[in-house]
């Protein structure tokens, strides 16, 4: 689905050219192989804290694949084989011994389509915390509060806490997913096109909220929207094929990639 | 834009021919389905026109002293609570194990492994047997090796265990029910969306939990669909009770686990076959079908209500 | 980020789930189990271990030292550990009765040559025989009686019959209702008529029985005017009812689970409804709707109480309008009064080791072809 073509020196205005903190997340030469077919060849990629790094590229190219070996999602696959190594915060995530329950409690992840469970939305945000060993309600109800809060959507929903999740909107429920990841305070946030089945009015929404959590989280984004991308992250990394083309600020990618094939896709030849 | 002449004659897109062989087969298969709509109706308005002069409470509460065969002082109070002790016992030992295999079977098991494969094969192969084999696996296994050990390590004088008894009725049918147990469960844990799964393990729940936390409440209803759909096939069987533990008369109601019981089901079976003037025991026949029909039919129908809420919850999940 | 636990942080859910897998491995457990409990109990039989001719030389008690120990637990018809478990003056009693039993067999039995035959060798379970109170060689399953026959060959034709019967009423009806629910007829149809059939299906056997018993054998005789009210004609249409809903519902699937982009096809070329039904969408579903006929034939052969209720006698001869009986009739009827390890008792569990491998075969030949259907259809998708 081609986008809007930018203009050659469009300089997008939401994101501030933040130059990446020292890294955090350390990719080194991973390769994905499904069963015989190999999804991802020898990435390396570093990201920095507090950052907001937008993954695109078109269909099929291995971004959400590479998203989610960051939180080791893939590890449910049956066939699947990861060399290479990625570290977190300086720990290697693949290492022998590592728990992946509290791997997958420090680094949060929002999905495509919105899955709020079958219970209230105050159940919802509190099902994280019970798992991970809050009891008294009174901590509870005021880290549900606060994730509310911090989610944007409180004001819709504090009337309502004990209703059913499954009557909101679209845009609401992968709302109450942000707060649900984030109550139990991760230091990653990881989004897989999180915008991409809802209305433009939601969508923006959504993006206001990243702007907003980058301030206390590390995200990466994955989005076929290259407009989004120009618009919320400080860094950018473009995949073609299951390879790392090119990775830099957001602006640099945008108006003066260095690699033929990234200026295709940023200007619509293909993709 | 200048109004189109037509130059063409308008054509109607009617067919010139009538389609003779859809409607004529169309007839046909609409006639098929017809007839088995009809016997169906005419089996149950049959029962329940000559079954329900003879219902009452009386008869439905009372355990018959002498007289089997007078309509009026009869009751099958004692077959109705044979029935039901026996499917209730069962659920006991089919609900547990069904679940839990159906559990593995979804979550965890490697679909191309040998094993998985057979158990599939081995639970399809196990509603595959005739009820009648299972009847002769109640004696020789339950009642011949197992009762007889028990009767022997509790050095029992006579046959305590290793005879028929109400228990080993029980477990015979828990056997044959079992892959209506697992499949009906099968099918409910299927029906939850994966999104659900992977977000609870995305907030670091391990496996266990959200089976347990998430997945098995999801899927109760449809565990409770399999549980009643197990308990009315095993409420109208007769063959695998008839030598594990059914008995045409016990002097009192079972209490314990090594009686024998009435049931509703042999007592028909009896009655029919057996009974001495046809025409007395006609409408006593009649009234005890109709009790079973009731029992069956009620609990059959209330399965499938939960099943069709069941769909409509799952698809608003989506 | 301290994340170095791993799974030795959580030894109960091992544990547990290792219980779940041990747990899901009681149905291969049972269907081993019954297969060997049920063989267990037939197995002297497939062994030619019993005995039943009514003449045997006796083996005179003195003369016990001079015989095996294992030729005197089979001439006793012992089990090796009752054999064990007397003594020998038990033993010798025994013997003694055995001489004694003998003695008391009738004169006209001795001069029958069928008093010296062993009754459950193969050759009588299958073959015809003369016996010498019929004039020509015949199948005979009698065993009541001095001389026991079991030949099993009236049995199996019982139960062909009342089966045959049953598919030859149930299949036609049962696909041309599938076909015109999930083809011809309008969705609201389906959504009705689907349940209802199936509702068919939470009618007990024994309740068909009682209904074919009771009022189809009086009307179907009244149609057709045979001798027998009770024969295998109405065993095999209350069969092919009770059987209708299984055949029904699985054809039903195979024909609706046939992409509707085939029969979209067929229609935007300008066929009629039933062409497409007839020349697309059931020859895709056929191995579905042949692995519901299969399946509807095991749930046939195992039926028992409804030709148990309608058939009593157990006649030799292929006209559906005499009575049978079936494999399952028999064990159900007979069981109770055959004596315990006797080779009545062996004899019928042997039938229901037959049983159990007939319709293993049948339910596995149904399944591969449901399964190579499925995979067929997806494939394709």
């Amino acid at each position: 689905m081609a986008d809007i073509v930018l203009p050659k020196n469009f300089v997008p205005a939401a994101a501030p050219a933040a130059e990446p903190g020292k890294p955090f997340i350390e990719i080194q030469d991973v390769s994905l192989y499904y069963g015989g077919a190999q999804a991802l060849k020898n990435i390396s990629l570093n990201l920095g804290e507090k950052v907001v790094t937008a993954f695109i590229g078109p269909s099929g190219c291995g971004k959400s694949t590479l998203l989610r070996c960051l939180n080791r999602m893939n590890d449910l696959i049956d066939n699947v084989r990861i060399d290479g190594s990625i570290k977190i915060g300086g720990h290697d995530i693949y290492a022998e011994g590592v728990d992946i329950i509290e791997l997958r409690k420090r680094v949060g992840m929002v999905f495509q389509k919105s899955n709020p469970f079958p219970k209230s939305i105050y159940e919802n945000v509190a099902y994280g915390l019970r798992l991970h060993g809050v009891s008294k309600k009174s901590e509870m109800d005021a880290i549900v509060e606060e994730s509310l809060q911090n989610a944007a959507i409180w004001d819709e929903v504090k009337d309502r806490l004990h209703s059913s999740a499954l009557g909101l909107s679209g845009g609401q429920q992968q709302r109450l997913c942000i707060a649900r990841a984030i109550a139990i305070k991760p230091e990653v946030i990881l989004m897989d096109e999180p915008a991409s089945a809802l209305d433009p009015i939601a969508t923006s929404r959504i993006e206001d909220l990243i702007l907003n959590l980058k301030k206390e989280f590390t995200i990466v984004i994955v989005t076929h929207n290259m407009q989004q991308a120009a618009r919320i992250s400080d860094q950018t990394a473009f995949f073609y094929i299951g390879e790392l083309v090119e990775f830099g600020p957001t602006s640099k990618i945008f108006t003066n990639p260095s690699q033929k094939r990234t200026e295709d896709y940023v200007t619509g030849r293909f993709g | 834009m200048s109004p189109r002449q037509s130059t063409t004659a308008t054509r109607h897109f009617k067919s010139e021919k009538f389609d003779f062989s859809s409607f004529f087969f169309s007839g046909l298969t609409g006639l098929a389905t017809l007839l088995i709509l009809a016997i169906l109706a005419v089996i149950l308005l049959n029962i329940i026109i000559n079954g329900w002069s003879g219902l009452s409470w009386h008869f439905v509460s009372t355990i018959p002293k002498k007289d089997f065969f007078d309509i009026h002082t009869t009751g099958v109070l004692p077959m109705i609570v044979g029935t039901s002790i026996r499917v209730i016992v069962m659920t006991v030992f089919v609900i547990p194990v069904g679940v839990v295999t159906a559990i593995y079977l979804t979550e965890y098991a490697p679909n191309t492994s040998l094993i998985t494969r057979t158990i599939r094969a081995a639970v399809n192969n196990l509603a595959g047997v005739p009820s009648i084999v299972f009847g002769l696996f109640g004696v020789g296994f339950f009642i011949n090796f197992i009762g007889k050990n028990v009767d022997r390590a509790l050095h029992n004088s006579g046959p305590v265990w290793g005879q028929p008894a109400l228990i080993w009725a029980s477990m015979t049918l828990a056997v044959m029910t079992l892959p209506v147990v697992i499949v009906a469960t099968e099918e409910s844990l299927k029906a939850i969306p994966p999104g659900l799964r992977e977000a609870s393990l995305a907030l670091g729940a391990t496996k266990l939990e959200t089976i347990w936390r998430i997945v098995l409440p999801q899927a109760l209803p449809g565990i409770l669909t399999g549980g009643i759909l197990a308990v009315s096939r095993a409420a109208g069987e007769v063959a695998p009770i008839l030598f594990t533990g059914v008995a045409y008369y016990t002097s009192s109601l079972p209490t314990k686990l090594t009686d024998q019981f009435m049931d509703l089901g042999y007592h028909i079976f009896v009655l029919s076959t057996q009974s001495p003037n046809i025409d007395q025991t006609r409408p006593i026949l009649y009234a005890t079908v109709l009790v079973l029909l009731m029992l069956t039919f009620a609990l059959n129908i209330v399965a499938i209500v939960i099943r069709a809420r069941v769909r409509k919850k799952m698809r608003a999940l989506g | 980020m301290g994340i170095h636990r791993g799974h030795t942080a959580r030894p109960w859910e091992w544990i547990v789930e290792k219980s779940i897998f041990l747990i899901s491995l009681s149905a291969i457990l049972m269907v081993l189990l019954i297969f060997l409990f049920v063989a267990k109990e037939a197995l002297p039989v497939f062994f030619g271990e019993i005995n039943t001719a009514l003449i045997q030389k006796p083996i005179p008690p003195a003369e016990m030292e001079k015989h095996s120990p294992v030729e005197l637990q089979s001439y006793l018809e012992l089990t090796p550990a009752q054999f064990a478990s007397m003594s020998k003056d038990t033993l010798r009693s025994l013997m003694e009765v055995k001489v004694e039993a003998q003695d008391d067999i009738p004169e006209d039995f001795r001069k029958d040559p069928d008093a010296r035959i062993n009754t459950t060798e193969w050759r009588y379970l299958l073959f015809a025989h003369q016996w010498s109170d019929y004039n020509k060689p015949s199948y005979i399953w009698q065993p009541v009686g001095q001389i026991q026959k079991f030949n099993i060959v009236p049995l199996v034709i019982g139960t062909l019959k009342t089966t045959i019967i049953g598919l030859l009423f149930a299949v036609p009806l049962a696909v041309g209702a599938a076909i015109y629910v999930s083809q011809m007829a309008r969705p609201r149809v389906r959504e009705v008529v689907k349940p209802t059939i199936e509702l068919l299906s939470g009618i007990p056997s024994v309740v068909v029985g009682f209904f074919a018993l009771l009022i189809m054998a009086t009307v179907l005789q009244h149609i057709f005017h045979y001798q027998t009210r009770l024969n295998a004609f109405v065993a095999g249409i209350a069969l092919g009812i009770a059987v209708i809903p299984v055949i029904f519902s699985i054809s039903e699937d195979a024909l609706t689970s046939v992409p509707r982009a085939y029969s979209q096809a067929a229609l935007a070329l300008g066929a009629s409804r039933w062409q497409t039904a007839w020349q697309i969408v059931l020859p895709a579903a056929l191995p579905g709707v042949f692995a519901a006929s299969v399946l509807g034939f095991g749930r046939a052969i195992g039926e028992t109480m409804i030709v148990l209720m309608v058939c009593s006698g157990s006649v030799v001869s292929w006209s559906i309008f005499d009575s049978a009986r079936s494999i399952t009739t028999t064990i159900a009827a007979e069981m109770a009064e055959a004596v315990d390890g006797g080779p009545h008792y062996r004899i019928l569990f042997m039938l229901g080791a037959l049983l159990f491998a007939a319709t293993f075969i049948s339910n596995m030949v149904g399944e591969i072809v449901i399964h190579r259907f499925k995979r067929k259809l997806e494939g394709k998708r």
